[in-house]
């Protein structure tokens, strides 16, 4: 672990410490934030007032404070639909990898499936046919990502199969799933980690997108996504609507999207460099 | 060849047919009741009755299922539930304006993604390559309704270099540069990473060696031996991305103003309008599903090896 430490590039360092700040801050959001972030008001409407440090939205709320709170949802969103999508992409992937023959090639058919659909897309179609919901978008964006991760660990597993560990491990009678559990999943962990983390990028992204479009969560709720969805009407005498949620955004997928890099960099130094 | 197009065309259709199933059981779960959307919500049960046997709601699920294939197999990809108008002709309607978009688009990111990833692959390690990682990074974190509403405040309303909405067929180019860079610059970005890490392993290799030792220009030697031949990953990203400009589209279309399938899909998301969606879904889907067929089989006829290999992967 310490040797695996050192590898760390500054880069790394930076979006580490970039991804503890925004965790903490989610975290301790109530503790922090200066108000109620859904406390609306048509006096405060769009004003510079004592004690709304970032003055507030075109609803009277606090900007800060749903600028805050927004990083709650972005990071609960992106964790749990990647978690989610990690549960059903590494079952089949691992399936299809490890026995081989007839269910690979039916499990790779239906992942192939999932591929051909334009992400977005399929999110959208899928969170209007379910309605709105923390669930229905969690569930709308690991419908997207699973089949990418499935694919990876296929192909890992693939490799770890004909291994000579595992082919003793067969010899030995251990069963299947023993041997699926203790020597393929272990060996799969340090891959687990950089797909979750580069993909937790992508789900960020596609819980702000689906939020722009009307389609995320409760819109009452501070998302950033959906901040930038209201802002923009205003955005010609207020940039800042616009502006500091996007940032808040980009933000957090710049810093996983680095630390993503930085772990395949660290578990695999042949790689290093190449994509 | 020719058996290697049979065996390639036969394994699209699983694909396609799953991909049908999936928009089906979306369409089935979707709730309410569609006889009830089109007879108003003052039918009687009757009425309500008649119109099931009339659309064959009232049919089991594989027969539905079934019925739906036929439909869609004479590109019948259902009515607009707020207009009434049949989904394929809209979408046949709007596609000249997307396609124009992603056409340019495409331009713009090839341009800059393979001059970045050129200048990061010779620069390597370099101040210049840290750059052009960065610019890489960002374009792909920064979300496309950021960066659209971004260039739209900078270059429309502050700079007023180009036209903030409106679109008009006469003046055919103007409108599409600031959407098609906001899509372009994202893609590109992408690219950016796969020339350079190809370039990278291209040009560690013995023939680049032997040109430099021969004595051929630096420039020759990049440009004729070393991208020539790390085009084919190249190329490869640029025709998959082809299908993911639907997924910009929406978004961006939608901010400039412009009407194509993304600003049509994206009325209908407001509106609910689920045949829409889920008509601009399969569209997105069979795309990309064409494209990748048709790379497959350049590659084939271009690399018998690769064909070779491909043939085997297939036959399995």
């Amino acid at each position: 672990m310490k040797t695996l430490l050192k590898r760390m590039t500054m880069p790394g360092w930076l979006s580490l410490a970039g991804m503890i700040i925004v965790l903490v801050i989610a975290l301790l959001a109530p503790l922090i934030a200066p108000n109620n972030p859904m406390d609306t008001s048509p006096e405060r409407i769009l004003k510079e007032l004592d004690g709304y440090p970032m003055g507030c939205d075109q609803m009277g709320q606090c900007f800060l404070s749903r600028l805050i709170y927004g990083a709650r949802l972005s990071l609960l969103i992106g964790f749990a639909s990647r978690f989610a999508a990690l549960i059903i992409g590494l079952s089949v992937g691992m399936c299809a990898g490890y026995f081989g023959g007839k269910i690979d090639w039916l499990l790779m058919r239906v992942v192939d499936m999932f591929l051909a659909f334009p992400s977005l897309l399929l999110s959208i179609a899928v969170s209007m046919a379910m309605g709105s919901g923390m669930g229905t978008v969690i569930f709308a964006i690991a419908i997207v990502g699973w089949a990418e991760m499935a694919r990876i660990i296929r192909a890992a597993t693939l490799e770890l199969r004909s291994a000579e560990y595992v082919v003793a491990a067969r010899t030995l009678g251990a069963s299947h799933l023993r041997i699926i559990l203790t020597h393929i999943l272990p060996n799969c962990l340090p891959l687990i980690t950089v797909i979750f983390t580069m993909g937790i990028a992508t789900a960020v992204l596609s819980e702000a997108s689906l939020s722009f479009l009307g389609l995320g969560v409760d819109p009452a709720l501070p998302t950033w996504g959906g901040m930038v969805a209201t802002g923009k009407d205003y955005m010609l005498r207020f940039p800042g609507l616009v502006f500091y949620p996007g940032a808040c955004i980009a933000f957090l997928v710049i810093i996983f999207n680095i630390l993503g890099d930085e772990l395949r960099d660290i578990f695999d130094p042949s790689r290093k460099g190449n994509f | 060849m020719i058996e290697f197009t049979l065996r390639r065309l036969m394994a699209t259709i699983p694909v396609l047919l799953g991909i049908l199933l999936v928009a089906f059981t979306v369409l089935y779960l979707i709730p309410g009741d569609p006889a009830l959307t089109v007879a108003g919500p003052r039918a009687d049960e009757t009425t309500l009755n008649r119109i099931r046997a009339e659309m064959g709601l009232d049919l089991p699920v594989h027969t539905r299922f079934v019925n739906y294939l036929l439909k869609i197999c004479k590109g019948d990809f259902g009515e607009s539930v707020i207009s009434g108008k049949p989904v394929l002709s809209s979408l046949t309607e709007k596609l000249p304006v997307t396609l124009k978009l992603a056409l340019i688009s495409i331009l713009f990111s090839t341009l800059i993604g393979v001059l970045m990833g050129v200048i990061g692959a010779v620069t390597r390690g370099k101040i210049i390559d840290r750059l052009c990682t960065l610019f890489s990074v960002s374009g792909i974190s920064i979300p496309v309704f950021l960066s659209g509403l971004v260039f739209l405040y900078v270059f429309a309303v502050k700079l007023r270099w180009f036209p903030s909405s409106g679109f008009n067929a006469e003046n055919s180019l103007m409108p599409f540069i600031l959407p098609a860079f906001t899509l372009g610059i994202r893609s590109a970005a992408f690219l950016a990473r796969i020339v350079r890490s190809s370039m990278i392993e291209v040009l560690n290799q013995d023939f680049i060696r032997t040109a430099k030792a021969k004595g051929l220009s630096p420039m020759r030697i990049l440009f004729r031996h070393g991208l020539v031949n790390a085009l084919i990953p190249i190329i490869t990203v640029i025709g998959l991305d082809l299908s993911s400009y639907l997924n910009g589209s929406v978004i961006v279309e939608t901010i400039y103003d412009l009407p194509g399938i993304g600003r049509y899909a994206m009325e209908a998301i407001s509106q609910r309008d689920y045949p829409v969606v889920q008509g601009v879904v399969l569209l997105g889907a069979i795309v990309f599903i064409g494209v990748n067929l048709f790379i497959d089989l350049f590659y084939a006829w271009i690399n018998p090896k690769v064909r070779d290999e491909m043939l085997g992967k297939l036959a399995k």
